[in-house]
């Protein structure tokens, strides 16, 4: 079959002819798009944490009139109390390990600086080190969050001090994450050297690395250290403590609801209310909400566009089909076989769809540049683009089909009918 | 003849129930997806103050320098001493500072268990200043600020909690384990975003409960509850005292200046007050100072949130895609019907009827597709809380002006659409249709 009758009926219907092609070019543009955000998403909310996170649940609750923590009394008065509410929680039947800890994976909220191989200079300001978020926590911290510990050893019960919030003083020792020690000492020989803590010129050893462990903020703000945590073997002393508690299997429940009575029971001078009790399950789905709409609005319209753009093939299609009637039917008597109308109307579509997925790459591709340039957004890969082309050519033809088999089925018959 | 354009319009809605339900649908979830997204970007993007948002500036002074400020930008709230400084020097026509506290309230009669409610610290011009509304009593007075007296101001919410609602001006709050005597207390007060507490992340979270005088707080060393920016210099000494008196930000400060001649006068003092601070020793740079309006704040914190704007867009997008489906799906329709046109022209009809009667029908198709948008906009308002988080997701309501909007929207969107199939319709030559039936 030539080209040549099929262009010459197409230049006779422009209008339908562009309006086809700019709504698969559209549709291309934006489905490629929608498509590519609901990956990037879908990858986020999937990246671990590195912590074990069945069984896991945080405690966060403030003393009622505690004292400031700004005087040494002051603080050993907090310590004496974090550590009976410690003792309460660790004898509570179910509960696996606790440790106190100044924020999770995924909570937002943090305590963010920076660490580097060589001291801080006050005078010169040239300190430019890499960033970290400190997690500020105790000898059961690994146990508990069921970190895994790569090389070097766990925090002793010896290690771990405690200080008062407002209080810099920097530890002698810490754990870095793997992604951490590596970007300070790239040859991986970070086991045992030394390093300073926010510009001090106090050295701390590192004694140990952990495999994984993604730092509280979720923002994109954090995307330059997501995976630098730096984990410090110290109670921190305020008038609030955060505790993480590992629940044996198949209790976490019955400890969840346990905990409130016996913190009560320890101290009833306290506010827990009801976000203090929190599994990691219900951390993760809050911090990742906003992803998880994301990707559900760019699937749902993603999908109601794809549904329009059949539609409206089917409807200009059946319209020319209608118009056409009688040419048909002088074809099929002048000897077509029905399988060439339905060719024809096939490779008609293609050409159309074809034009259309042309522009819609160009426009799917400065979509993708304009979001770069607005939002933190990367280069599309290829393969969305290609997988975008191919399914809006099939949809095409899908769509298609319907209205040409009804040409196909014009009896040769009405050529001759109705002059 | 409008009436029976309309009438003849709605019966061909149903001539070719095929193409009709297409369009229908398109326009209508065209429609509702770009009003769900609307009504959510319409709630993070508003003036929260209208009235005043022109004459409400905060005060930035850059205390880092060059070297680590935000690629030269003053940090986001001022240090306890820059603020202090600025609002004793009442250079402003009015000027308030503040800082979030979380205190332990505990309930009168000892019978229930303390909770915490969120509050501000802040001084007496706050209230005028942000047009806050009383329920009962007011505001404390500037000489309670200086006094520093054990004075609060109470929410409608915080009120209803515990006092059931009664008037409780004169009665006693004990907060952290101090008395406060209750001055006013507020009608239900939330403007979103909420323009002056960006600094904490605020911009769409619960209203607070209470405030106490600044001065009043720092005495009995009320924490804040808010943010606490030490940049990187953390060097700033052991203890209470020493944070207070350091360069840590944590307190925003917001200034009224009724018009632009005070603005500049004011810009100017604050120029001053840098360059003396450099003077005395503090500042090692050129004064480097901001007076922010409001509107300016809110794009420079980058209130309104990415998934909405993206959002937004890809409705609008889908939108036009849905309009373009329609015109082809209008043409197919109009393009139909060249044989009762050409009876019509042939019957002396001029073009301007037929213009009329398929505008109208296209009216119709977009009532239709606005009636459907409406309902499904509807029903997306549950949806949207999937989509944001909840304190942003509950700032989308379906009112009376969103309403009309979208019907308005459908109709005009269809009617536009529908030009270029009426153009065609109205070009059909009536000798040839009539020749060729």
């Amino acid at each position: 079959m030539t080209m040549h009758p099929i262009l010459a009926a197409l230049r006779k219907h422009k209008a339908g002819v562009v309006l086809i092609a700019l709504q698969i070019a559209l549709t291309l543009a934006i489905v490629c798009n929608a498509v590519f955000i609901i990956g990037q998403r879908i990858e986020r909310v999937n990246r671990p944490t590195g912590l074990d996170e069945s069984n896991l649940f945080l405690v966060s609750q403030q003393w009622v009139g505690a004292p400031s923590g700004d005087d040494a009394a002051s603080v050993e008065k907090l310590d004496s109390l974090q550590l009976t509410d410690l003792a309460a929680l660790r004898a509570l039947p179910g509960v696996a390990s606790v440790a106190p800890i100044n924020s999770l994976p995924l909570l937002n909220s943090s305590w963010n600086g920076a660490v580097d191989h060589k001291p801080g200079d006050t005078n010169e300001g040239s300190f430019h080190g890499t960033r970290t978020t400190y997690y500020f926590s105790d000898d059961q911290a690994l146990s508990t969050l069921g970190l895994r510990l790569v090389a070097g050893r766990n925090f002793t019960a010896a290690d771990v001090g405690h200080q008062g919030f407002r209080d810099n003083s920097e530890p002698s020792v810490v754990i870095l994450t793997r992604a951490l020690a590596d970007k300070l000492f790239p040859k991986g020989d970070a086991l045992g050297k030394v390093i300073y803590v926010n510009g001090s010129t106090k050295p701390t050893t590192i004694i140990g690395m952990v495999e994984r462990m993604q730092v509280p903020g979720t923002g994109t703000w954090t995307n330059s250290f997501v995976w630098n945590a730096t984990l410090v073997p110290t109670r921190m002393d305020a008038n609030f403590s955060r505790y993480a508690i590992r629940a044996k299997p198949g209790q976490l429940d019955a400890v969840m609801r346990a905990v409130t009575p016996a913190l009560y029971k320890a101290n009833p001078m306290r506010v827990l209310d009801d976000d203090s009790v929190r599994s990691f399950a219900q951390i993760r789905d809050k911090a990742y909400q906003a992803d998880r709409g994301m990707a559900i609005l760019m699937g749902v319209v993603a999908l109601i566009l794809l549904c329009v753009t059949a539609a409206g093939i089917v409807g200009l299609t059946s319209f020319w089909v209608g118009q056409r009637h009688r040419q048909i039917g002088v074809r099929r008597a002048l000897g077509a076989r029905k399988i060439d109308i339905l060719h024809y109307f096939q490779i008609e579509n293609l050409l159309i769809a074809g034009t259309g997925v042309v522009i819609g790459v160009l426009l799917a591709l400065s979509l993708n540049m304009w979001l770069m340039s607005h939002y933190e957004m990367t280069r599309i890969p290829v393969l969305y683009v290609l997988t975008g082309v191919l399914a809006m050519l099939a949809i095409g033809q899908a769509a298609v089909f319907v209205p040409a088999r009804r040409a196909s089925n014009v009896p040769p018959v009405v050529a001759t009918r109705a002059v | 003849m409008f009436a029976y354009y309309l009438q003849l319009g709605l019966r061909s809605l149903r001539r070719n129930p095929m193409l009709t339900a297409l369009m229908v649908m398109a326009v209508g979830f065209g429609v509702a997806a770009s009003m769900i997204t609307w009504s959510v970007f319409r709630a993070v993007s508003g003036d929260p103050i209208p009235g005043k948002s022109s004459q409400l500036y905060t005060v930035l002074v850059d205390n880092r320098g060059p070297q680590y400020n935000d690629n030269g930008e003053p940090p986001e709230a001022l240090t306890y001493t820059d603020a202090t400084a600025l609002v004793a020097a009442h250079k402003a026509a009015h000027q308030t500072l503040f800082f979030n506290v979380a205190p332990s309230v505990l309930p009168e009669g000892n019978q229930s268990l303390p909770f915490i409610a969120d509050g501000y610290a802040t001084n007496a011009d706050f209230f005028n200043m942000f047009e806050v509304p009383f329920e009962y009593g007011g505001a404390w007075r500037a000489g309670d600020d200086d006094g520093r007296a054990a004075v609060a101001v109470i929410s409608h919410e915080l009120n209803q909690q515990l006092f059931n609602g009664a008037n409780s001006v004169g009665r006693e709050i004990t907060m952290d384990r101090h008395s406060y005597r209750i001055v006013g207390v507020t009608a239900h007060w939330d403007p979103k975003p909420r323009f002056y507490d960006l600094f904490s992340h605020n911009a769409f979270g619960d209203p607070v409960q209470l405030y106490l005088p600044f001065t009043r707080a720092i005495d009995v060393a009320m924490d804040t509850s808010g943010r606490n920016n030490c940049g990187s210099n953390t060097d700033f000494g052991v203890g209470r005292e020493a944070w207070l008196h350091g360069e840590c930000v944590w307190v925003p400060v917001w200034v009224e200046l009724p018009d632009p001649a005070a603005a500049t006068g004011y810009r100017e003092f604050l120029t001053h007050y840098a360059a003396e601070q450099q003077r005395a020793g503090r500042f090692h740079w050129a004064p480097n100072v901001r007076l922010r309006g409001v509107n300016d704040w809110l794009d420079y914190e980058r209130v309104v949130p990415p998934e909405s704007r993206i959002s937004l867009m890809v409705a609008l997008g889908f939108f036009a895609i849905c309009m373009v489906n329609t015109i082809g799906l209008l043409l197919a329709k109009f393009m139909r019907r060249a044989a009762e046109i050409g009876v019509r022209r042939a019957l002396g009809a001029p073009r301007r009827e037929i213009y009329r009667q398929f505008l109208i029908e296209a009216a119709a198709v977009g009532l239709a597709g606005g009636v459907l948008g409406l309902l499904l906009t509807a029903l997306g308002m549950f949806g949207v809380g999937l989509l944001f988080e909840p304190e942003i997701a509950r700032l989308a309501h379906l009112d009376l002006s969103l309403v009309a909007t979208t019907l308005l929207v459908a109709i005009a969107a269809t009617v536009l659409a529908a030009f270029y199939p009426t153009w065609r319709a109205a070009q059909v030559q009536p000798a040839w249709q009539l020749k060729s039936n």
